[in-house]
């Protein structure tokens, strides 16, 4: 066997890894109830609380909507996970098996970005049925909510990461880091009309980008250049990931 | 040792974890061979589930290596990892999912082809006693029969070495037993297993060999029998006499009596040749006249010699 066929042959095998460690979450972990008030309920109350009383065109708010939505259900599912796990006794089993952490970790990256694409069509389905919003750009709304999701999500695993003894506290410390991205990502004022300081921010945010996208989408005016969007994401993503992967392996004998 | 043909199924060179200030374990070095029922034993904190986690890739060892069916645990892991079956300390099944789900994720994540993962998790449900329940959730199950499940998972897999980590601890004593009667038939089908317990009679009615670790170290390895009769100092003779009035200091003073005990109403005279000794006990109870109700030699149990080794004796032997 050449060296190449086994490489390719660990590929596989991680990769069918990875696609049970999805199976596991989706039958486990999609409705736990932090998942659907953390990554449901919430977007949901935040757009009530922006719109109401305010005199918006309810097309405009249409692309925040989906982003904001995309951004709680897509990293919602990664903070749960592992913090689950380690309670529930059932960690150290599954890191003893023959799955690379890379894979597991992917498995869960790969989890939220199913849940967060699944989840962000309601919210367009009822933008589109229920305001005058209309779709220009579908490659670059799908390219949105699918990079996007993918950097959400591995945010989301990246904050998995400390030995919590309690998965409340990952969800404490996930919503520390989410809630004020989500303020300073233009979603629900444009970032060229924020403050200076945190059009400074924004930029910090894989939120700012995959809005903007999602903007884009709709046909609505972008901040960014178009190419930046995509690449930023995947940047994101790749940074996220390698951050989750050295501080999963420095912390995942903890508190077993 | 291992002759030069016969690779060890798990060789351990070195091994060594240090937490801190603590070290766990310090450079430890044994080898388990092919199909044998190998016992780990200590007392709390020595450093077993230390070890296991080393060498079920749960944590990486600070100095040292092991490899696992050839495969280093180092550089290798995800192969040492491909034939193992695992059974940790505290490990849980995961509750929400059935019996049947636990065991297909579990055969799945180690890769084993749908039609051999549903045949074998069909058998060892049969044969572990789950077959009625396969439909129902884990967590529904009593703590003996979660083990039941948990062996189940980390037989599915089809391993070659078994990692079982104090699998009988706290159960009631059918599920206890049925788990050594599985694991004891594996083991004459040739499975190589790895046991760590704090149950002495376990240790000494299933495995071929043990080793006993303390404050990280091992500190002796040898079969069972060899290892109790090793401990010639801790043979005895066990008497007892009729009537309460025996100049005892007699019987200490006969040659070849290290010591004297006294254990209920029985006296326990400890030499390295009790048979010897009952000679010379008969011959003074006769000269003295007293008469012996009750007289037998006994060799230590093994856990007479595990508290020798992490006890008192313990101190004295590393210096």
């Amino acid at each position: 066997m050449t060296a190449y066929t086994e490489l390719a042959q660990t590929w596989q095998r991680q990769a069918q890894g990875a696609l049970v460690i999805v199976k596991k979450n989706a039958m486990l972990y999609y409705l736990k109830p932090p998942v659907l008030i953390f990554g449901v309920l919430f977007p949901v109350f935040f757009f009530l609380a922006f719109k109401m009383g305010r005199p918006i065109p309810a097309e405009s708010v249409v692309p925040g909507m989906v982003a904001m939505a995309l951004w709680f259900t897509a990293s919602a599912v990664g903070p749960l996970v592992t913090p689950w796990e380690r309670r529930a006794k059932t960690y150290e089993r599954l890191i003893a098996t023959p799955v690379s952490l890379k894979a597991i970790l992917a498995g869960d990256v790969l989890s939220g970005l199913i849940f967060g694409v699944c989840l962000s069509v309601v919210p367009i389905l009822l933008g589109l049925a229920l305001t005058d919003a209309f779709i220009v750009g579908p490659m670059k709304l799908a390219g949105g909510i699918v990079l996007g999701a993918l950097s959400f999500a591995t945010l989301g695993v990246l904050l998995a990461a400390p030995p919590a003894s309690s998965p409340s506290n990952i969800m404490l410390l996930s919503n520390l880091v989410r809630l004020p991205l989500l303020f300073v990502s233009g979603i629900f004022l444009p970032i060229a009309d924020m403050p200076p300081w945190a059009r400074w921010v924004a930029p910090l945010s894989p939120l700012s980008y995959a809005g903007d996208m999602i903007r884009g989408g709709f046909g609505q005016a972008g901040y960014f250049p178009a190419w930046l969007g995509p690449v930023a994401l995947l940047v994101f993503s790749v940074v996220l990931f390698l951050g989750a992967q050295a501080f999963h392996r420095r912390w995942r004998a903890k508190g077993l | 040792m291992t002759s030069d043909n016969e690779k060890p199924a798990i060789e351990v060179r070195g091994l060594a974890k240090r937490f801190d200030d603590v070290q766990a374990v310090a450079g430890i070095d044994f080898e388990v061979r092919e199909g044998e029922l190998f016992g780990f034993l200590g007392p709390n904190g020595a450093g077993k589930t230390t070890t296991v986690r080393m060498l079920t890739g749960v944590l990486e060892p600070t100095d040292g290596t092991a490899s696992v069916q050839g495969h280093d645990i180092r550089t290798e892991a995800l192969l040492s990892r491909a034939h193992m079956g695992i059974v940790p300390e505290q490990a849980n099944v995961y509750l929400d999912l059935s019996l049947w789900q636990n065991l297909m994720l579990m055969a799945e994540l180690h890769g084993v082809p749908r039609r051999q993962r549903v045949r074998e998790g069909e058998r060892l449900l049969k044969t572990l006693g789950l077959a009625d329940r396969r439909r129902d959730k884990a967590r529904t199950l009593s703590k003996g029969l979660r083990q039941r499940l948990m062996l189940c998972t980390a037989l599915v897999t089809g391993p070659q070495v078994l990692f079982l980590d104090e699998p009988t601890s706290g159960l009631d004593v059918a599920s206890a037993r049925l788990i050594r009667q599985t694991v004891q038939e594996l083991r004459d089908d040739g499975l190589t297993v790895f046991l760590t317990t704090h149950n002495m009679d376990e240790a000494e009615e299933m495995c071929s060999r043990v080793a006993i670790i303390n404050q990280g170290r091992v500190v002796a390895i040898d079969t069972p029998e060899r290892l109790r009769s090793a401990m010639r100092s801790s043979q005895y003779l066990e008497v007892a006499f009729d009537g309460d009035e025996v100049d005892l200091a007699a019987f200490e003073r006969l040659a070849g009596v290290l010591r004297l005990t006294r254990a209920g109403k029985c006296v326990r005279l400890y030499g390295e040749h009790p048979g010897a000794l009952a000679t010379e006990v008969v011959r003074l109870a006769e000269t003295t006249g007293v008469g012996i109700t009750h007289l037998c030699t006994r060799k230590p149990s093994l856990e007479d010699v595990f508290l020798y080794f992490t006890g008192d004796h313990a101190q004295e032997l590393e210096q």
